[in-house]
């Protein structure tokens, strides 16, 4: 008996060590891409850096604020559009779940989330490129939007899913009407879960790079215009690493280390506020 | 008759196909404590929730038949004026968690969007919490979080949100059932100083609370309403046979 017993301990063991191995197994390619970029990455970054366009081969200098104005700018306006109606579209779903509408928009959006972002690229290419007849930041949100839409519905879907049903009926039972229950209680109590997801999907989209290839194309000019092309953090990074000077190389080393830093903030930022404002049902 | 609050005449109610209340006709009178009970699926509940028109609100849900809250039939009504008027507690507490204690309290002026002045808000909060017996455990921390209560704090703070709205009537849908023995007590003391003001309609599977805490008990069975009489005279001499056998515990 006692030697059955010790070997189940022993293979528990080493079921353990085998979970805790993979488990270390699999922060090791995070923590070595992040140590490079930072490495490589770190030392181009100044104020300089970030408030001056890139410079002509064989100049010395450049920065690449033409592409954090882009893709700010381009997130932003991709944002405007998908955020309220990525939330009040999981809304819909969350409270409706069993209507047509809502098993065929759930559907879409499934869909949606498994399209390719290059083919989102293309399809934004000939439906707003083409008959605008130029590339622009205009067209390079709406890719942006796309792909970020089933992102926030889905998880403001799953937040409000988890909500107990009896928190609605506490509002009800006191004579609130329906939208206010909506807005003043279903959607606070949801609130951190909402605003994670929005965050998870920022970070996504701001380093899409194939989306933007034939909407926003680039410009190695700071650009404000919104029908004109735009540059964009990804994009700087894939021309200037495809390109054969080691000045451009540094640029997008560079570029690659804020974006980086955009994501990881986002992240982290979303943990926080998770934890923080996470309510207590 | 002037004393009837609610009354009910070949009242029913369904889930779909499903006849859950079948011809229900009652009549609750002014400041007392009605106990309803009877074995699960009998309808007791949803009888209830169709008198603040909550029934309506599951897909599916139909009701016929007359339900009068005073003289007007309730489904005459706008469902958001009847529950101003016949107020609700759950069977689990369930403040909002988004909301102070304070807030909870007066969230059917708040979440409406009613305007108050914050004299008449602090008044509200003072008297409704005092009613439901909470004002000496949480005038402190008002402005705390309503779930850092016990299950039972929270529980009276739930009664305290109802009474807030000064309503005529207030269901609970098995008030305790979700409570440890000691806050079960403090709950039923309450409904005796409770009823000075409002009329209580209490849902509930325990027999013993029924006889502790009511005037009248309402026997429900199969979507009937087998009984509805003087708890006393229920628990000694029932007159339906029914009544009697699950008093008796022949079956639950």
């Amino acid at each position: 008996m006692d030697a059955r017993i010790g070997i189940r301990n022993t293979k528990s063991m080493l079921f353990k060590g085998l979970i805790i191995f993979l488990a270390f197994l699999i922060t090791l390619p995070l923590i070595v891409v992040l140590l490079y970029i930072i490495k490589q990455g770190v030392t181009q970054v100044n104020w300089h850096f970030l408030t001056h366009v890139p410079t002509p081969v064989g100049e010395p200098g450049g920065g690449i604020a033409n592409a954090l104005v882009g893709s700010l700018l381009m997130v932003g306006m991709a944002s405007v559009v998908s955020i309220p109606v990525g939330i009040l579209t999981g809304i819909y779903l969350s409270e409706n779940p069993h209507t047509k509408l809502a098993y065929w928009s759930g559907l879409c959006v499934d869909v949606l989330q498994g399209v390719p972002s290059i083919v989102i690229g293309i399809v934004v290419y000939l439906w707003i490129v083409k008959p605008l007849g130029s590339f622009s930041a205009i067209a390079g949100s709406c890719a942006l939007a796309i792909m970020m839409l089933p992102i926030v519905i889905r998880s403001t879907e799953q937040t409000l899913r988890l909500l107990p049903p009896s928190l609605k009926e506490a509002a009800l039972s006191l004579g609130v009407p329906y939208h206010r229950v909506i807005i003043k209680v279903i959607v606070p109590c949801g609130f951190a879960g909402i605003l994670s997801g929005i965050m998870l999907s920022v970070a996504r989209i701001i380093g899409e790079t194939a989306p933007l290839l034939f909407t926003a194309l680039g410009n190695s000019y700071l650009s404000y215009a919104v029908t004109k092309p735009m540059e964009s953090l990804p994009h700087v990074i894939y021309t200037y690493a495809t390109s054969p000077y080691d000045d451009w190389h540094n640029l997008a080393w560079g570029a690659s280390f804020i974006l980086l830093m955009f994501v990881l903030i986002l992240n982290i930022t979303t943990k926080l506020i998770t934890r923080k404002w996470n309510i207590q049902l | 008759m002037e004393h009837t609050v609610v009354s009910a005449s070949k009242f029913n109610a369904w889930f779909g196909d499903n006849h859950v209340v079948k011809d229900v006709s009652i009549g609750i009178e002014k400041n007392q404590v009605i106990a309803v009970m009877g074995p699960s699926g009998c309808g007791k509940t949803t009888f209830l929730r169709c008198i603040n028109r909550m029934h309506e609100l599951i897909p599916g849900a139909t009701a016929k038949g007359s339900l009068k809250l005073y003289d007007d039939e309730v489904y005459n009504m706008n469902p958001i004026y009847v529950r101003y008027k016949i107020g609700m507690v759950f069977q689990r507490p369930n403040p909002f968690p988004n909301l102070s204690i304070y807030d909870n309290v007066v969230a059917g002026y708040k979440l409406n969007g009613l305007k108050m002045a914050k004299a008449d808000l602090d008044n509200i909060v003072e008297k409704s919490l005092t009613s439901a017996a909470l004002w000496k455990e949480v005038k402190d921390s008002l402005h705390k979080k309503g779930t850092f209560l016990s299950g039972g704090q929270q529980q009276r703070l739930c009664i305290a949100r109802a009474i807030a709205m000064e309503p005529e009537v207030i269901l609970f849908d098995e008030p305790t059932s979700a409570l440890d023995p000691i806050s079960t007590s403090s709950v039923e003391q309450l409904f005796h100083e409770l009823k000075e003001n409002y009329t209580l309609i209490i849902v509930t599977h325990n027999m013993q609370q029924a006889a502790r805490v009511s005037d009248k008990t309402a026997f429900f069975y199969l979507g009937e309403l087998v009984e509805f009489d003087n708890t006393k005279q229920m628990f000694t001499a029932p007159s339906d046979i029914r009544t009697q056998n699950y008093i008796t515990g022949r079956f639950s």
